[in-house]
């Protein structure tokens, strides 16, 4: 489930710019300057985005139930094994996080020697992460269904700020998931061959402590 | 700290042996997948299988439709006058003093004509809603007219019952549209003369044009000239080019 999300989460985005591209209207700007707007004429060219909406949508928005289908296969997956216990924080995980994710994020800048406390599978700023782009998922699906039928589903509209208000989160969530993207991959690289194949595998390759090996030679 | 149990060396090989199996296999099925869809025979410009999808889709959002369920509408002092947006079918100058609006039923006879005055002694409303257009952008506007229902109570006793879709094309006959009755006779779609209390204007579709809140900017037809009422689905500009038939909001 977690692989799948990958060739969809790309036609997904790729389709989403094909439909962009035919209102580029969004800019980052702070205080009346704009820093850069989405996105420049060479970006458009080079990915081949232009002229494109039709084939855009109906990407979009045939591929959107798959991307549905397989978020409510996950949540129901991760609710069942209690694997969301490993993924979301605790109370004490909230009332720690800053100082944790804070250690985390200098230890992996290089910036702090000693590594970050680990209760369970995740770290601190890992359950911070891996929580917010699952809560991320489901907004882009939520803002994603309130820009397709905003009259047919007129009160989530309303509950997103109306048309306009739910375009601009999903497009915000889009920029969040390629943020995420390229972290969550230079993350696995520098952790590893070992991790990248427990992501595969679903285990992980351990070295026995060394008292171990002596009792077996014993 | 996991909650698995610890493997044999060996078990783990053949478990990383299957993993990257299956992965593979995965991959290469997706990919197919893709390869598939790409050389699928295109229906109206996209490839036959995302057709399809557009048609489910379709079938999903027509059963939730009610016809008593109202689109949002907004205060008239947040509306303004609609940003003008494809010229397809009105790039020629008319005679609006000429203008009729001929009616034909789905044995392609003419029932009837209208001047402007016969839609204006309609009922008139009025209505401040959000204009969506297909490409992105929307803005709320205020349409006024006659109700399509209220004009098509004209024709009743002259159309069959199995009336499914009505199709509207401008007087040159270069930019049409099909939509399905439920939304036409919906007390929101509107045979629109006015915008903001103007009389619209030659670039937003003089003398009437389609206003519904219901569709997409490209249902909403500008300068019509023929009506006809259908007991099947009639041709569509923008369907015909790839996009979605229903094109429904």
């Amino acid at each position: 489930m977690h692989w799948i999300n990958f060739p969809l989460l790309l036609i997904m985005i790729y389709s989403g710019l094909r439909i962009y591209k035919a209102e580029d209207i969004y800019a980052f700007g702070i205080l009346g300057w704009e820093w850069f707007s989405f996105f420049p004429d060479s970006f458009y060219e080079s990915l081949d985005l232009n002229r494109r909406l039709a084939r855009g949508l109906a990407f979009h928005f045939n591929f959107a139930w798959l991307f549905t289908i397989n978020g409510i296969a996950y949540a129901i997956y991760t609710w069942r094994t209690g694997e969301w216990r490993e993924i979301f924080p605790t109370r004490q995980h909230v009332k720690d996080m800053a100082r944790d994710v804070t250690h985390t994020v200098l230890h992996d800048l290089h910036l702090r020697k000693d590594p970050p406390p680990t209760r369970g599978r995740y770290n601190e700023a890992q359950r911070f992460t891996y929580s917010l782009v699952l809560v991320l998922g489901a907004l882009a699906i939520l803002s994603g269904f309130a820009i397709f039928k905003p009259t047919q589903l007129g009160p989530l509209t309303w509950l997103l700020g109306g048309y306009t208000s739910a375009r601009i989160i999903h497009f915000s969530v889009t920029i969040a998931f390629v943020l995420f993207f390229v972290v969550h991959i230079l993350q696995v690289a520098r952790s590893g061959w070992r991790n990248f194949m427990s992501m595969v595998t679903g285990y992980e390759l351990q070295d026995r402590p060394a008292e171990d090996r002596e009792s077996v030679d014993v | 700290m996991s909650e698995k149990p610890e493997l044999t060396a060996e078990e783990y090989t053949r478990r990383v042996r299957r993993s990257l199996l299956v992965g593979g296999t995965a991959s290469l099925a997706g990919f197919g997948g893709w390869r598939w869809i790409q050389e699928q025979a295109e229906v109206d410009n996209i490839p036959g299988i995302l057709r399809d999808g557009h048609e489910l889709n379709e079938s999903i959002w027509q059963t939730l439709f009610r016809e008593d369920h109202q689109a949002r509408t907004f205060s008239r002092e947040s509306a303004s006058i609609l940003r003008v947006n494809g010229r397809i079918g009105i790039r020629n100058e008319i005679d609006l003093d000429d203008w009729e609006l001929e009616v034909f039923g789905p044995d392609g006879n003419q029932l009837g004509a209208h001047t402007l005055d016969d839609i204006k002694a309609l009922p008139h409303y009025e209505m401040t809603v959000e204009h969506k257009c297909i490409e992105g952008w929307a803005q709320i506007t205020n349409w006024g007219g006659a109700r399509f229902s209220d004009f098509m109570a004209l024709y009743t006793d002259q159309l069959p019952d199995d009336i499914s879709d009505v199709y509207l094309e401008t007087p040159d006959g270069r930019y049409y549209v099909s939509v399905d009755i439920e939304t036409m006779r919906h007390d929101q779609t509107l045979l629109a003369y006015d915008n903001l209390g103007e009389p619209i204007d030659d670039r937003h579709g003089a003398p009437l044009r389609l206003a519904t809140p219901l569709k997409y900017g490209i249902k909403q037809i500008k300068r019509i000239g023929q009506v006809h009422f259908l007991t099947d689905r009639g041709g569509d500009y923008w369907g015909e080019r790839g996009y979605d038939w229903y094109a429904g909001l």
